[in-house]
């Protein structure tokens, strides 16, 4: 190699890393301006009121108050919010049960009409919630279901989405393993439980964080289905919160901050899981 | 015996509930968009007519009606093409380096995609305030007056349809670093030892590539856009003068405040039909397209 093309490829590489620095600072601040919003409701869910509608605003509170988070769980129901939440969650991963029951059958038995079901679990994935709401809100009606907590994670509990994973992920399981548990004794729900959920750990985790992360957040369904404030979710609190803007943005952000703070929290413990749950929506 | 009925019992529990909850409900909206029925059903179904297609011809002669579709086709226009190639950018760019640092980027573009949109769309609310909010404060610094972020019906859509991209970008991000990771790098690396610049092999090879990827965010976020909900509904509840009203806040107005469950299931029925057709064209460039 001659010295003038040596001398070229070191100018490369350090054009190629003063590039990349580039890159990375434009990045950096995308990311601070991304994630900026979180940081506002967190700092300003410590200040006192007068400092919240305080115009120009202050960047960090001056005198930092836990008052809001008092508030919302003495004087307001954020209390029972919270429990109402965790238990739709609850129920959430009940229905994921009954998912990876139905993803194991369409993986690893033949039974008539087994095509035909399958067709049906992907068809649903296709129909907008616009569409069904109305009727599953009849439906449920019917059913003596409005203002249950049941009802409210009833219409999301079983996506076709989720079977269509499990399924996946199910197909892969050796066969000869099955027939060793069986030849055994086992029955099968024993074999669903002692060998196919252990051997599913990794699809399981991804949906666990997933089913977790939807139920928290749901809106539309306690919204639609909780009239009575007893049975509200913290979403639905959060939202009848909205009316307070003009009085107290710090309680708002204190309330804004109870929602999104586990969900952060699950986000950096489970990144991992997370991550691959979305990136396999790209499946659909 | 016994066995044969295994399978069933391992299936049926969540089959149930998916037919219970995702098939039934479209037959019966398609049944009551031909009736009268609203809340006086609860007292007595005889209040119930069968009416024909009056609901879809009141529907075609509704102006509210007509506005929230040009809403909804405005905002996925716009929305689309912006977070596609907003997404697709960054992703392209944290991909350009493998240092920890760009991997750590990485969670921070993807947060807003997880967390909570009633909680969001408040801290959004709190930024766009015109009395004491943050936008408006950092404005002013540089000497641009107030602006009426959500009060101009023009300007709200476009406040509007912010946090929805700010939002919707993460996931794509995600789905794209995917497939960035299905690049082969023997490509790359061929390129340019033939000299092609970082430019040109992005351009040239990766984007190309990707274009399976690019095709099926295209078809979710227009999907998406088309159902765009919950950011108009916390921020604006579909106004000002129904500027941000898209036609499933439309729909929710229509069918749980009036509760004229008829009309707006016709109405639901039109909008499943629009996003049916829509994904079939979509489709259908896409296989035309691979013909080449």
């Amino acid at each position: 190699m001659s010295t003038s093309q040596l001398v070229r490829d070191r100018s490369l590489a350090k054009r190629r890393r003063v590039l990349v620095i580039l890159i990375g600072a434009a990045l950096g601040v995308g990311a601070l301006v991304t994630a900026f919003p979180f940081f506002w409701m967190l700092t300003t869910a410590f200040k006192p009121q007068r400092e919240a509608i305080d115009y120009p605003p202050t960047l960090l509170p001056q005198e930092p108050t836990l008052e809001w988070f008092v508030t919302l769980f003495t004087e307001l129901d954020f209390g029972r919010y919270l429990v109402n939440t965790v238990a739709v969650v609850l129920i959430g991963f009940a229905g994921l049960m009954l998912m990876a029951m139905a993803g194991y059958a369409f993986a690893k038995f033949e039974f008539r009409g087994r095509r035909w079901l399958f067709f049906l679990v992907l068809a649903t994935m296709m129909i907008p919630i616009q569409v069904t709401m109305i009727p599953t809100y009849l439906i449920l009606n019917g059913l003596h279901l409005t203002n249950t907590l049941v009802g409210i994670a009833l219409p999301t509990l079983v996506s076709g989405f989720s079977i269509f994973l499990f399924r996946q992920f199910m197909s892969t399981i050796p066969t000869e393993m099955l027939e060793a548990a069986r030849l055994d004794g086992a029955g099968e729900f024993r074999t669903f439980w002692q060998i196919v959920l252990p051997l599913s750990k990794p699809i399981l985790a991804v949906q666990i964080v997933l089913t977790f992360i939807s139920g928290w957040n749901s809106f539309l369904w306690p919204l639609i289905i909780a009239s009575d404030q007893k049975l509200y979710t913290l979403s639905v609190g959060l939202a009848l919160l909205n009316q307070q803007l003009a009085v107290n943005p710090s309680l708002q952000m204190a309330a804004a901050t109870v929602m999104v703070v586990p969900i952060l929290a699950v986000f950096i413990v489970f990144q991992r899981y997370v991550i691959q749950g979305f990136a396999l929506s790209g499946l659909k | 015996m016994r066995n044969r009925l295994i399978p069933y019992l391992f299936v049926s529990p969540a089959m149930l509930l998916l037919v219970a909850f995702g098939i039934v409900p479209i037959l019966v909206a398609a049944v009551i968009s031909t009736t009268n029925m609203n809340i006086s059903a609860f007292a007595n179904w005889n209040n119930v007519d069968f009416v024909g297609i009056d609901n879809y011809t009141k529907l075609f002669n509704d102006p509210d009606f007509w506005q929230s579709i040009g809403n909804t086709g405005l905002f996925a226009l716009f929305g689309v093409p912006a977070i596609v190639l907003i997404s697709l950018a960054v992703a392209l760019l944290l991909n350009s380096s493998q240092h920890p640092f760009f991997k750590a980027l990485r969670a921070f573009y993807f947060v807003p995609a997880i967390t909570a949109i009633v909680a969001i769309a408040l801290v959004w609310g709190y930024l766009y305030n015109t009395q004491f909010g943050l936008l408006n404060h950092l404005l002013s610094l540089v000497g641009i007056p107030q602006v009426q972020w959500l009060s101009d019906p023009a300007l709200a859509k476009f406040s509007v349809a912010l946090v929805a991209v700010w939002r919707g970008t993460g996931l794509n991000i995600i789905i794209f670093l995917a497939a960035l990771q299905g690049v082969p790098k023997e490509y790359l690396e061929a390129a340019s030892l033939d000299g092609a610049s970082s430019a040109r092999t992005t351009f040239s090879i990766t984007i190309p590539l990707l274009r399976f990827a690019i095709f099926f965010v295209s078809i979710t976020t227009t999907i998406a856009w088309l159902q765009f909900f919950d950011e108009p509904f916390v921020l604006t509840d579909g106004g000002p003068l129904g500027a941000t009203t898209s036609a499933s806040i439309f729909l929710y107005k229509e069918g749980f405040r009036l509760n004229q469950f008829g009309y707006a299931s016709a109405g639901s029925i039109v909008l499943f039909a629009i996003i049916a057709v829509i994904t079939l064209i979509q489709l259908r460039i896409r296989s035309a397209d691979d013909e080449y």
